[in-house]
């Protein structure tokens, strides 16, 4: 009756894998450790170089901040979608869901208009009488940008979660005595947490990896580690280098997910509305 | 809650939804400016970054390229995702569960590090530049969109239909084709459009395997933004949004055509 | 309207039949012959084997041991879309995008019969079972009890020598099961197909079956019409399962070929013996039993139980009562109209001649499986 080995489906899918995303990782691993000499050379070089070092540490900066101001953002805004009425609902969903339709490199050029010296930004803080800000090739103007992309990976998943949240759970704290924002704090917000952990480790890992918003959004004072990548790679031809950076970037990409993914899990399963 | 407090909170939410909505309510207007800049408010009003768009052969080789990588993609994509999403739906035990964080991968490897391994198999086997390479490339970065999508309609498709079916006469195929995919072609139609955007909007691994010969949009808008400020981008990113939308709208009345049934 | 022409129902003959999945025995060395044309009921308690034995029938999974005829005919090995049976399921599995019409004519389009012919045939199978009105609907737009019989026209239109039922009127409430069993009844006298019914409600396997098969933790402990169920259990499981009854346990001794049972301080008397050395007990049916005031009406031989009203319960075609008897049992009776009336508190004698009663072999897995 049924297909003796499922499994063998997913065997293309598993080819595809193992011949554009396996076999290239792994020769990326390999060159960072032969090339030009078998060796720890590139690893020596990339963490005692000043700026290399600099640059991971900004890296992982910059990731903690667009984490940070996505959190802040998407919280409030997903708790409001639970709350209001289908029409308001619809309304927030699309907001959320039509900055993917803009392809994403002319987001980045968006960014560019909005960001300039001339931009819309500037032009709206000079209206208000406020002195400019200098945003293009800074670092808070790399982070607004990730950040407009990155905020839907964090909005949708706590949202997800929240939407499960039996709400009256509220009632019954505040029946017991609660006041509504301790009722809040201590109920709803330990409920909401697989969303955030899911939302938070998301944004953060796609942040490490980020190449095009930086690249144009960014200057020299905000380079990040896949600009550095790219230039061993395509201008100085240094594959053992680039390699081994990218291998840091990949390490540290399976770290944190090892250690997240436990997090994620929903663990208040039985205090999920029926459906 | 009390109204200040929700007060607060809408005000709040408007800001964010300002914030999400600024690139695209920069990019529409800017794509009619009358002079070759990019500074905003648009000067004037023309249609030339549109016509140039049509025109110039660099945008419509580009965009072809695109189009026609896009479109292998989204089938192989498609076929190859959505058997492997039976094997990982259908699989015993705890190895289902294994076979889509695998498969899954994709999503989370950087950029960057994937781009230069790809390039470095690429330059060995004389892919760079090849359409060959781009649909390779793309399908595997496709696979898990197509993959989830179809995922999520198997896991409520009720299997005792196939029994049904089956009890009625029909073998596995038929089973397949009459009952199976009518039901999961939702499922199906998303994998198959997010597999197209997959492919038709990716950048990074695009920027490493390109070659002057062939030049997909997204690499083409990318140079001509380093390279000068041309309004054209933005004719091309508001024509792009345009469909994007049409085919979502299109998508969501196909579905509640069908969720009646 | 005219039903489906009558076919010949398909006969079924298992040998020995065993179904394993892994260390767990689902079925042990079954026998079971269908007469063509029979309704035959599977009944037992869930886990008892009966939905395994009728997926076997299906060809859903394949038997481990044993062998399967339908129609004098090996279908071992035969996937089920070759077997050309009509399943009915508990729920119900119309296809959600079809219509009733659709799903109706689906088994005829697979076996490639087309246009007017395919039409026709539909409309008559929904006739049958009054639903030809719906054609144009979409099932999630019907009823549990129109889907149901939407269902049945589905697994019929194809005029199937056999029909299989798994619990089909299961998810429905208890009018509409009774008017559809009626239905159902209806239906297979019209067609004489053979029929094979799964159900753990005893009261519905007596209303439908010609033959109802017990089940019980993997075998069958008897098979036979409705009747013989009920007054000659062959054992303490199938006597519980069907109906309602009372079950006395006692110190037995043997006096010449008759069994005299001690419940209480009181003696029962049994005609007959068991075989081997079974330890015996009795089992009561509440209309066979009379309720009595302390020493009147005697009738001579018969046995009489001490007790107190516990339970009194009127039920206008008659009255039941609970009463208990001394050793602590409480014997369920029922008395027809006119008989005398007791009140909770009452001391009654429980009245019954040897012929009234049941003797059976104990079997304390009974209790088990029906608790």
């Amino acid at each position: 009756m049924r297909p003796r080995g499922p499994v063998w489906l997913a065997a293309p899918a598993v080819l595809v894998l193992l011949l554009v995303l396996a076999y290239p990782l792994a020769i990326v691993v390999w060159r960072s450790f032969t090339d030009p000499a078998v060796g720890f050379d590139n690893y020596v070089w990339f963490f005692q170089s000043a700026v290399n070092r600099t640059v991971l540490q900004r890296t992982f900066v910059v990731a903690a901040w667009v984490t940070l101001v996505s959190l802040i953002c998407a919280y409030p805004y997903a708790y409001a979608m639970t709350i209001v009425g289908k029409n308001v609902r619809l309304v927030l969903i699309l907001c959320v869901l039509v900055p993917f339709w803009l392809s994403g490199v002319v987001r980045t050029l968006a960014w560019v208009i909005l960001l300039q010296d001339s931009g819309v930004i500037n032009s709206i803080l000079r209206g208000l009488g406020l002195s400019p800000v200098k945003l293009i090739r800074t670092l808070p103007g790399v982070i607004i940008g990730m950040t407009q992309v990155l905020l839907p990976f964090m909005i949708l998943p706590i949202y997800s979660v929240m939407r499960g949240i039996d709400t009256r759970l509220l009632q019954a704290a505040r029946s017991l005595g609660a006041k509504p924002w301790r009722a809040f704090l201590q109920i709803y917000v330990p409920l909401s947490l697989p969303g955030v952990y899911a939302g938070v480790i998301i944004v953060f890992i796609l942040s490490l990896g980020f190449y095009i918003t930086p690249a144009l959004l960014g200057g020299p004072r905000s380079t990040m580690l896949s600009s550095l990548v790219q230039n061993q790679v395509l201008s100085l031809l240094n594959w053992g280098r680039g390699g081994a950076m990218g291998v840091v970037l990949l390490v540290a990409t399976f770290v944190l997910l090892a250690i997240a993914a436990p997090l994620m899990r929903q663990k208040h399963s039985s205090t999920r509305r029926e459906a | 809650m009390p109204s200040f407090s929700r007060v607060l909170l809408g005000l709040f939410c408007l800001l964010v939804a300002v914030l999400l909505l600024a690139p695209t309510l920069v990019v529409i207007p800017m794509s009619f400016n009358g002079n070759k800049s990019l500074a905003f408010p648009p000067d004037g009003f023309s249609w030339q970054w549109y016509q140039n768009f049509f025109t110039n052969p660099d945008w419509t080789t580009s965009f072809t390229n695109s189009l026609l990588i896009a479109l292998i993609v989204a089938v192989v994509a498609t076929v190859v995702g959505t058997l492997a999403a039976f094997g990982v739906t259908r699989a015993a035990g705890r190895t289902g569960g294994l076979l889509r964080a695998i498969l899954i991968t994709p999503m989370v490897v950087p950029g960057v590090v994937l781009a230069i391994g790809i390039y470095a198999v690429y330059l060995d086997t004389h892919l760079v530049g090849t359409v060959a390479g781009f649909v390779l490339a793309h399908t595997m970065l496709a696979i898990p969109f197509v993959l989830i999508a179809v995922q999520a309609s198997l896991e409520v498709f009720d299997r005792r239909l196939e029994t049904a079916a089956s009890s009625l006469g029909a073998n596995r195929l038929t089973v397949f084709r009459t009952v199976t995919l009518p039901l999961i072609l939702p499922g199906l139609l998303s994998g198959a459009l997010f597999a197209f955007i997959t492919s038709f909007d990716e950048i990074i691994v695009a920027l490493f395997i390109t070659s002057p010969y062939l030049k997909t949009l997204p690499v083409q808008i990318y140079t001509s933004i380093t390279r000068d400020a041309d309004p054209t981008v933005a004719a091309v990113g508001t024509l792009l949004f345009l469909a994007t939308s049409l085919i979502i709208i299109a998508g969501l009345l196909f579905g509640m055509r069908r969720g009646r049934t | 309207m005219h039903a489906p022409q009558r076919s010949a129902g398909a006969a079924i003959e298992i040998r020995k039949a065993s179904k394993h999945y892994g260390i767990f025995t689902a079925l042990k060395d079954i026998d079971l012959h269908i007469r063509p044309g029979e309704f035959m009921t599977l009944l037992g308690p869930s886990g008892s084997g009966k939905t395994t034995t009728l997926n076997l029938i299906a060809g859903f999974t394949d038997i481990s041991s044993g062998t399967l005829d339908i129609g004098g005919k090996s279908v071992t090995g035969l996937p089920s879309h070759k077997r050309n049976i009509g399943v009915v399921f508990q729920h119900y599995a119309l296809f959600p995008h079809m219509t009733v019409g659709k799903n109706v004519a689906y088994p005829l389009a697979l076996r490639g019969i087309k246009g007017e012919d395919r039409e026709k045939r539909a409309k008559r199978a929904l006739d049958m079972v009054k639903m030809a009105d719906f054609a144009h609907r979409y099932p999630n737009e019907l009823s549990g009890g129109q889907q149901q019989r939407v269902a049945l026209a589905r697994a019929l239109v194809f005029d199937p020598p056999l029909l299989l039922m798994d619990e089909p009127l299961g998810a429905l409430d208890k009018k509409l099961r009774e008017w559809l069993q009626l239905e159902i009844k209806r239906i297979h006298r019209e067609l004489g197909t053979t029929f094979v019914y799964v159900t753990h409600d005893q009261e519905e396997a007596l209303v439908l079956s010609d033959r109802i098969a017990v089940f019980n933790g993997g075998r069958i402990e008897q098979i036979g019409t409705g009747r013989e169920l009920y007054d000659h259990p062959a054992t303490l499981f199938v006597g519980r399962f069907i109906g309602e009854s009372t079950v006395l346990r006692g110190a037995a001794e043997l006096s010449g070929n008759d069994t005299v049972m001690t419940i209480g301080d009181q003696k029962v008397l049994a005609h007959g013996r068991l075989a081997g050395d079974a330890r015996p007990v009795i089992l009561l049916r509440p209309e066979r039993v009379a309720l009595k005031r302390p020493g009147a009406d005697a009738v001579s031989g018969e046995n009489r139980l001490s007790g107190t009203i516990v339970e009194a319960i009127y039920l206008g075609s008659a009255s039941k009562y609970e009463v208990k008897l001394k050793d602590g049992t409480v014997a369920v009776v029922r008395s027809p109209l006119g008989a005398t009336d007791f009140a909770i508190g009452d001391v009654a004698d429980v009245a019954f001649t040897p012929a009234d009663l049941i003797l059976l072999p104990d079997d304390a897995s009974a209790d088990v499986t029906l608790t």
